[in-house]
């Protein structure tokens, strides 16, 4: 998988932006939830959001969960510029993480699954209807877990009683 | 627990994803979109004023159809609105537009930046989350500008709650890596550190990411973090299971915060403590012990939580590379993952075991995996983990099992996935000239690679091959025999033909011996070829056929006659032709004399670093990487190259062009510089008489004799005895102490950083000139004091003092000066500079003098930098991007994004990064608008290689426009010092 930027935020030596975008996308490729953690045009959203499933989607259960993403621009070759998409398949719902090459891919992929499992506590059975009613909603549940494209709270059960509270406010 | 069904709240929203939804085409879903749009703006138009939920929800549909591709121009300072709003939900949906929509319309920035402030200290945690998430998602400078200052109170604040503290660290984390130079962490260092003690887990999980990478920045300040760091895994790691309540994870107790406690101590090296150290071991062989304990749920979400930590335990072991009983345990855990039903770990142990492979410790353990790796290359599905083993094969492979790995490699190259062959040939092709003990081996190898896999050969692997045979005799017959060979196959491959055509011109000779393969025979057999090749080949054929000429004068006849065809003289194609013709004529009239000496053999190649290597480097991200290392070093016993080892890397590559004496100053010698006679000299004199010519030479000549006579006085040290009280000054000038630096003396040495030459200081009375040059680590400057007035200056006397530890980096010597000068007139002192080491300061130049009875005082730091000593290195990029690879920890690097203080003009760029002393290399960053530069910077005690790159992003508006600015050095001080200086000068 090949993509090219021109942004200065994506040069290597800026200091590693764990993730760099989360993606949940169903499988004809319908954009469920982007966040994005870096400051990307909406060319670049537009490209990555294809190319990351035109990659996954192919991909079987003998697969691995992780995609190595080279970018043609030598500069890869010179610092940390490559990134992996680590997706998970729920349903007919693709959840994708982007993060740095080194990062942990276990520790995303189990990051993914928390976040799923979240959302489904939350929706009480999550399907992809509600992530498309409450578009909002999977913000808030996102900002919660991650922020600023790190892991900001990993306990389900302090985030769903967060979650309960502001459910209760007006 | 809540359950939300569809849409609830805003019943006019459901419905209209509903309607969307429901469209049955583009145009359908456009056509009700536009309808929606116009509804919505005239709502927010017209004279009723809207209540807060319809605001709320109007925004939120303009929010959801800019979320399904359209653009959205209005609608802004309704969600502004919605930011003061007290109820939350309002709030929410005005937070999220504004951070999914960020406008960089100033006005309503102001606007934003004042309901967060007011969010912010509102004491209410969710208003004040809901805030710090907005600032995080946006993150732009005019927040950092605007928060930068408060959010680490709000984050060490005691009253402040939990939640909000998570949201506050991540917050200053995002802005620190936005604006790095707007959060100054300074007097909370110690506070965020200890928020690594917090009882909260979440807050410690969020902390921790901002502690990293500040740790990243600045080790040292944080160096107290590791300590902590440790502790805190071990209380982690060994508790129970259940201990942890809300952060175990499937029988996992924190997985997501024992990863990043490891992360974090992967900034530093292993604990200087042993009680650290022992803590610290003792949690890495637990992890390693829990591997091997059955598990406690079945479930994958417990395996990989566990996986999780156990991969980043090894890295960290990885990383400190220093306890091999850990490596090999580590080795031995990825050992038995390999051959694991789950493909993820099977892909994740090779992808280590590659870095393991690179430990000297562990190597010998990782071969003994070789027959695994080899089935997992046969056998894998997934392409990806081929990949990765055939990283690994690369990564083992030595000596000992070079041909097994080659020869894998190679049968697996006959069925490989096309996106890797390419990779893989290079690899194939650098392991067989690495390992290559005899060099038929070799030769064979790269025939068979061109065989199986022609087309993904590139130039660079085929040139390779031609280098080495033309420099290695003993390989020459071989190669011309087995390439003879490989061309007598019906169907060759070009670049057969051309390796075939290059060694049979060149060597053709060594087999002609033999009637099969006669001058004729080899002859007719390239040219069997010759019409099915491209342009390129044909031309390279038609060298081969003159360098035939030469060794065999028994074809000359048949060639020339080749060579006279209409299709070859009378060819369309330019250079073809042009070759045709001259060869043609070359023939016929030249002597076998001149014949012999024009179509010589090849002399051998200058050696120099693998061409397939820097290709290998060029297509590969940072997993390639490790094993390259090792090629720099090894590489030397097969091309006989120079050691290039170790880390002088850069400064070894830079001896070998060829550099000026290192004495060209003559300061080292005992006599004084006699300025015009000795040939080392001449070269200082020229560059000086180009500036000014006669007062310069004539200068240099009198010094000589004024340091022969006052030699004593110049060495004595000025800052213990006051300057100029042991010489002729006047009583009442001795107990002047030299003034401070003048305030603006800082200005004034930025001003010199990047050119040597020019005026230091002027003011009504006097004015200081300078010229400096510099070789190695020595430097000569010249200051040129004129008296400006009509007056004489009496009792002029100059000092050069090193404050503090400079004392002991910089050996500074100068010639005093004649106590008078006359009004108009100007005199010159020398300065001889000898760099010991890497240096910070720079050092004190006192001025003195009686300007009608009124003494003057003046001090000034002379412009002497670190950057002076820098002799420039021109390297390929791939070397570049080599050396910058391996100078990749933390504190090698010195970084600072500032703002453009000038416009971005190219050439003025390159004046200024040529003036710094570096080369500047063309071709190196893939992105024109970039610099990249190189160079050594030599002092007496080492040399300390430098790289550096300037990224400037030139598009943007003025005023907006800014630079980042990157050092890698092999020593912390010296990317900081360089880093600091340069920064100064754009």
């Amino acid at each position: 998988m090949y993509i090219s930027h021109s942004s200065l935020s994506l040069l290597p030596s800026a200091p590693a932006i764990q993730i760099r975008f989360i993606l949940i996308q169903n499988r004809a490729g319908k954009t469920r939830l982007a966040k994005w953690y870096m400051q990307f045009d909406d060319d670049e959203k537009q490209k990555l959001i294809e190319e990351v499933h035109a990659v996954v989607t192919v991909r079987d259960a003998k697969h691995t969960n992780f995609v190595e993403v080279r970018q043609k621009d030598l500069l890869d070759a010179m610092s940390f510029r490559n990134f992996k998409i680590i997706y998970r398949r729920y349903a007919g719902l693709y959840f994708c993480i982007c993060v740095d090459v080194t990062d942990n891919n276990l520790a995303y992929l189990e990051g993914i699954h928390n976040f799923v499992e979240v959302l489904n506590e939350y929706f009480h059975n999550v399907c992809e209807l509600d992530l498309v009613f409450n578009f909002y909603k999977v913000y808030t549940v996102v900002d919660e877990m991650f922020l600023a494209g790190e892991i900001r709270e990993t306990s389900q059960t302090k985030v769903l009683k967060q979650l309960l509270m502001l459910q209760s406010l007006e | 627990m809540p359950a939300v069904s569809k849409g609830d709240g805003m019943r006019g929203l459901a419905v209209f994803i509903s309607d969307i939804r429901n469209c049955k085409s583009k145009e359908a879903e456009i056509k009700r979109i536009n309808k929606e749009l116009a509804n919505i703006r005239s709502k927010f138009k017209g004279d009723k004023a809207l209540d807060g939920y319809s605001k709320k929800k109007y925004v939120c549909k303009l929010l959801f159809i800019f979320l399904l591709g359209h653009d959205i121009d209005f609608g802004h300072m309704e969600a502004v609105n919605l930011l003061s709003s007290n109820k939350y939900t309002e709030k929410q949906i005005g937070y999220l537009f504004i951070s999914v929509l960020v406008n960089s319309n100033s006005e309503l920035i102001r606007l934003i930046n004042n309901a967060i402030k007011n969010d912010l200290s509102s004491r209410n945690p969710t208003f004040m989350c809901l805030a710090l998430h907005c600032i995080a998602n946006v993150g732009s400078r005019e927040m950092a500008e605007a928060f930068a200052g408060e959010i680490p109170r709000i984050l060490v604040a005691g009253d402040t709650m939990d939640s909000v503290k998570q949201s506050a660290a991540l917050c200053l984390l995002r802005l620190y890596k936005a604006s790095p130079d707007l959060v100054l962490m300074g007097e909370w260092t110690s506070r965020v550190v200890h928020l690594l003690n917090d009882q909260h887990m979440g807050v410690v999980t969020a902390a921790i990411s901002l502690i990293t990478c500040l740790s990243s920045k600045n080790p040292d300040e944080f160096k107290t973090c590791v300590s902590l760091a440790v502790s805190r895994l071990s209380r982690i790691v060994s508790s129970a299971s259940t201990d942890l309540q809300d952060y175990t994870y499937y029988f996992v107790p924190a997985p997501w915060l024992s990863c990043k406690l490891l992360r974090l101590l992967q900034c530093y090296p292993p604990p200087e403590d042993g009680a650290v150290k022992g803590r610290l071991v003792e949690c890495l062989e637990t992890i390693l012990n829990k591997a091997q304990e059955p598990p406690k749920s079945k479930k994958v979400q417990h395996s990989n939580a566990k996986n999780a930590i156990l991969f980043e335990a090894i890295s960290l072991i990885i990383h400190y590379d220093s306890e091999p009983n850990l490596l090999v345990r580590a080795c031995n855990q990825l050992g038995q993952f390999l051959q694991h039903r789950e493909t993820n770990l099977r892909y994740l142990a090779l992808e280590s075991m590659c870095t393991l492979a690179s430990s000297e410790f562990s190597h010998e353990a990782v071969k003994t995996h070789i027959e695994t790796v080899i089935n997992a290359l046969k056998t894998e599905r997934d392409v990806s983990v081929r990949q990765r083993a055939a990283d690994l094969l690369y990564a083992m492979c030595d000596r000992s099992n070079a041909k097994q790995i080659v020869a894998e490699m190679l049968s697996y190259l006959e069925t490989a996935d096309y996106s890797i062959r390419e990779e893989m040939v290079l690899k194939v092709a650098i392991l067989a000239e690495k390992y290559a003990v005899d060099y038929s081996w070799y030769v064979d190898t790269i025939l068979n690679l061109i065989r199986i896999a022609g087309d993904y050969v590139s130039e660079e692997v085929w040139y390779r091959v031609i280098q080495i045979v033309i420099n290695r005799d003993d390989v020459q017959g071989y190669a011309a025999k087995t390439v003879f060979e490989a061309l007598q196959a019906p169907a060759c491959h070009e670049n057969m033909v051309k390796v075939g055509g290059y060694i049979l011109g060149e060597f053709g000779n060594l087999i002609a011996g033999d009637p099969r393969s006669s001058p004729l025979v080899q002859f007719n057999l390239l040219h069997s070829k010759f019409h099915l090749c491209s342009v390129p080949t044909r031309a390279l054929l038609l060298s081969a056929y003159i360098k035939f000429i030469n060794l065999f004068p028994e074809t000359k006849a048949t060639i020339q006659e080749v060579l006279r065809s209409d299709s070859q003289i009378r060819n369309s194609d330019v250079e073809l032709q042009q070759r045709a013709v001259e060869y043609l004529k070359l023939s016929s009239i030249a002597s076998t004399d001149v014949l012999a000496t024009v179509l010589e053999e090849m002399p051998p190649f200058p050696e120099r670093e693998s061409s397939i290597l820097a290709k290998l480097k060029k297509k590969k991200g940072p997993g390639a990487v490790t094993v390259e290392l090792e090629d720099g070093k090894e590489r030397g016993e097969l091309n006989g190259g120079g050691d290039r080892g170790g880390d002088a890397a850069i400064a070894a590559s830079n001896a070998s062009t060829p550099s000026p004496s290192a004495d060209l100053l003559g300061l080292r010698s005992t006599a004084p510089v006699s300025g015009t006679t000795p040939s080392a000299g001449s070269l200082l004199v020229d560059v000086f008489s180009e500036a000014g010519p006669s007062a310069t030479s004539a200068g240099v000549n009198d010094d000589g004799f004024l340091s022969a006579l006052h030699a004593p006085e110049a060495s004595d040290s000025p800052l213990v005895e006051g300057p100029g009280d042991s010489d002729s000054a006047p009583p009442t000038v001795a107990s002047e102490d030299p003034a401070p630096p003048l305030p603006e003396s800082d200005e004034l040495l930025n001003k010199f950083v990047c050119k040597n030459n020019g005026v230091l200081f002027e003011n009504q009375l006097l004015q200081i000139g300078i010229k400096s040059e510099y070789r190695q680590n020595l430097g000569r400057m010249y200051l040129f004091y004129g008296n400006k007035t009509s007056v004489q200056f009496v009792s002029f006397n100059t000092t050069v003092s090193c404050p503090g530890e400079l004392q002991s980096q910089l050996n500074v010597q100068t010639k005093t000066v004649e106590p008078l000068v006359e009004g108009g007139a100007q005199v010159q002192q020398v300065i001889n500079i000898e760099c010991l080491t890497d240096f910070i300061d720079a050092p004190l130049l006192n001025i003195k003098f009686r300007y009608g009875g009124a003494l003057q005082n003046i001090s000034l730091k002379l412009p002497v930098t670190i950057n002076k000593f820098f002799q420039p290195t021109e390297m390929a990029a791939a070397d570049f991007f080599q050396r910058w690879k391996q100078l990749s920890q933390p504190q090698q690097e010195a970084q600072k994004i500032f703002k453009a203080s000038h416009g971005m003009d190219t050439e003025v760029l390159k004046a200024k990064l040529l003036g710094l002393g570096t080369a500047l290399l063309e071709n190196v960053d893939p992105n024109p608008e970039n610099y990249v530069c190189a160079g050594v910077i030599q002092t007496k005690a080492q040399q300390v290689g430098c790289l550096l790159r300037l990224e400037p992003n030139a598009q943007a508006q003025p005023g907006e426009q800014m630079y980042r600015l990157t050092l890698r050095s092999s020593k912390d001080t010296v990317s900081q010092r360089v880093c600091d200086l340069l920064a100064e000068q754009f």
